[in-house]
């Protein structure tokens, strides 16, 4: 399947690529570059990249504190991957789980859930997340909850719509009918089904949690100086604009590519496992 | 009709009131101490002790939102003590900086992204359609506020045609506006071509065609009118995003609206001016929403009977 899929989607296999890479180079920082992230080096202050007027020592250049570019990209990607990644698993688990009560726990359940859903979607995400922020510090496992929060309602609207569909089905009543428990057709029959949609929402999901991230760290909200994150990093950048614009530059590309591979992925994993979009977007 | 309209009015009030238990929680219950919170740093006890009677902070959360949401009911969101005065008054006097720059986004997004969606929709597997696809999943991938920065760099400091902040002429507005609607004309692109291949091959259209309509009759009037519709969703859900997306894009380019303020107002530590953002933005995107549910049933005749 995953060979057939990258030859019809040559977008999925860019995306998939793109993705890895960056991943692998932030889990491998240390081996990667032996320069700490955080240390300043004020003899080394704004080197500009290699081949623009800087050396091979340090290829991106150097900050206003003499810190090797590269490196801190690095560390911060494992930062900023790590706090979207655990967010779009948090807001996974909480939105299935909502999803399948709302679906399968009766009219009223169903009826509060989508009101509170309608109550989350109406507040701009960011300003929300900054609010809370604002009240319970900028502590990563607030920050993981914050943007876990914004992101559980996708899950839980396309779960329950999904599996009302699926509900309808033959085999579903027939499980039922032969007398397995409703936890048993849930687990056994209802939740593999589901497994699609929700690759799909969580790839593209991912792209939105970096770029959430990353927006609040550039406000000042979320990872806090001296630690490294591609937002904060852009802050930074920013006063230097006109002497040095490798600074904003350096970790804009890097949300970029995160985010482009992350939405290519999900773009071709939409198309690959939703017959009825492959036809269409082929 | 009148019972669907009915409904719509009703779901949007509970879904109001819902904002008002959220804001609530957020900055009532989640800090241990909202009279402190509330106040600037370093207000006397006397003040602290005061603000708790007002606000009846000592009294069960029940009745705290109560009052809370009799005062918000009366248009009373405490004062705002950056400014020290209203903040209902601060936040609506930033209130037109912000509708200016997102209607300004929106009017790109219309005009770029559903010309951009038929061109490529049109010209289906075309080296133009590729094109403009990359062009678009570019474009939904771009951070707006490295877009912004970007911007400044190239428009600003580099060539020097646009200015690149404050709200000083109408040049003042373009590069904001660009970076805000970066995102969404890349979305609506998308969603345009995808809605408009859906429809082209319907049968009607090749009626439409084997009768010998021009083929810009058949695109526009026939297959646009109804691709339309789930573009029009996903441009009213945008109007959210947009306001979301005016806080980054205000921050960078000091742009005097909403967004900036809920900013400063966050690190200034003013409180009610936070709240008052939060519940005047929510209740713009509940009423728009509910605006263009019911556009749909002029637009869309089916939907009348539902």
């Amino acid at each position: 399947m995953v060979p057939r899929g990258t030859r019809r989607h040559p977008a999925m296999a860019i995306g998939g690529c793109l993705l890895g890479l960056v991943v692998v180079a932030s889990l491998f920082a240390p081996a990667l570059t032996i320069y700490d992230p955080l240390k300043p080096s004020f003899s080394q202050r704004l080197v500009p990249p290699w081949g623009l007027g800087g050396t091979s020592a340090h290829l991106l250049g150097t900050d206003n504190l003499g810190r090797d570019i590269l490196s801190r990209l690095l560390y911060g990607g494992r930062i900023s991957l790590a706090l979207a990644m655990s967010a779009v698993a948090i807001a996974a688990l909480v939105g299935v789980v909502v999803g399948l009560v709302a679906s399968w726990g009766g009219a009223k359940s169903d009826a509060v859930i989508m009101r509170v859903a309608d109550v989350q979607l109406a507040f701009p995400v960011i300003m929300l997340a900054i609010a809370i922020v604002a009240v319970v510090g900028t502590n990563p496992l607030a920050l993981v909850g914050v943007l876990a929060l914004s992101g559980w309602v996708l899950y839980a609207r396309t779960i329950r719509a999904h599996v009302l569909t699926l509900k309808q089905l033959d085999y579903i009543e027939a499980a039922a009918t032969l007398g397995a428990s409703d936890a048993r057709v849930i687990l056994r029959h209802v939740l593999p089904n589901t497994v699609a949609p929700i690759l799909v929402i969580g790839s593209s999901q991912f792209a939105t949690m970096v770029l959430l991230e990353s927006g609040l760290s550039f406000l000042g909200m979320g990872i806090q100086a001296p630690r490294a994150s591609w937002g904060l990093m852009l802050a930074e950048g920013r006063d230097y604009l006109s002497n040095a614009w490798w600074l904003a530059t350096a970790p804009g590309l890097m949300i970029a590519l995160v985010v482009l591979g992350a939405n290519l992925l999900g773009d071709g994993l939409r198309d690959l496992l939703d017959p009825t979009l492959r036809n269409l977007e082929s | 009709m009148r019972t669907y309209v009915l409904r719509r009015l009703a779901q949007s009030a509970l879904t109001l009131l819902g904002v008002s238990v959220l804001v609530f929680v957020i900055l009532r219950v989640l800090p241990g101490d909202p009279a402190r919170m509330l106040l600037p740093d370093g207000a006397p006890e006397s003040a602290v002790a005061e603000l708790n009677r007002q606000l009846g902070l000592r009294e069960p959360f029940v009745v705290q939102y109560g009052l809370f949401l009799g005062s918000v009911a009366r248009g009373d969101f405490g004062q705002s003590f950056q400014y020290r005065a209203p903040a209902l008054r601060v936040v609506l006097e930033r209130l037109p900086a912000t509708v200016h720059l997102t209607l300004a986004a929106m009017l790109i997004t219309i005009a770029a992204g559903v010309p951009l969606g038929i061109f490529t929709a049109v010209r289906r597997g075309t080296r133009y359609d590729v094109a403009g696809t990359i062009v678009s999943v570019i474009g939904q991938s771009l951070p707006n506020f490295w877009l912004g920065i970007m911007l400044i760099l190239l428009f600003g400091v580099a060539l020097r045609w646009l200015p690149t902040s404050g709200f000083a002429s109408w040049t003042s507005l373009v590069l904001p506006a660009v970076t805000l609607a970066a995102f969404p004309t890349a979305l609506v692109a998308r969603l345009t071509r995808s809605s408009m291949l859906e429809i082209l091959n319907r049968d009607y259209i090749r009626t439409g065609r084997a009768k010998g309509l021009a083929e810009r009759s058949v695109v526009y009037r026939h297959a646009l009118r109804n691709a339309a519709i789930p573009v029009l969703t996903v441009i009213g859900l945008q109007i959210g995003a947009l306001l979301g997306g005016a806080v980054i894009t205000e921050s960078i380019f000091a742009w005097p609206g909403m967004g900036k303020l809920i900013v400063d107002a966050i690190f200034f530590r003013d409180f009610p001016v936070v709240q008052t953002v939060l519940i005047l933005s929510a209740t713009v995107f509940v009423v728009i929403n509910l605006a263009v549910d019911l556009l749909y049933t002029v637009i869309d005749p089916r939907i009348r009977y539902l």
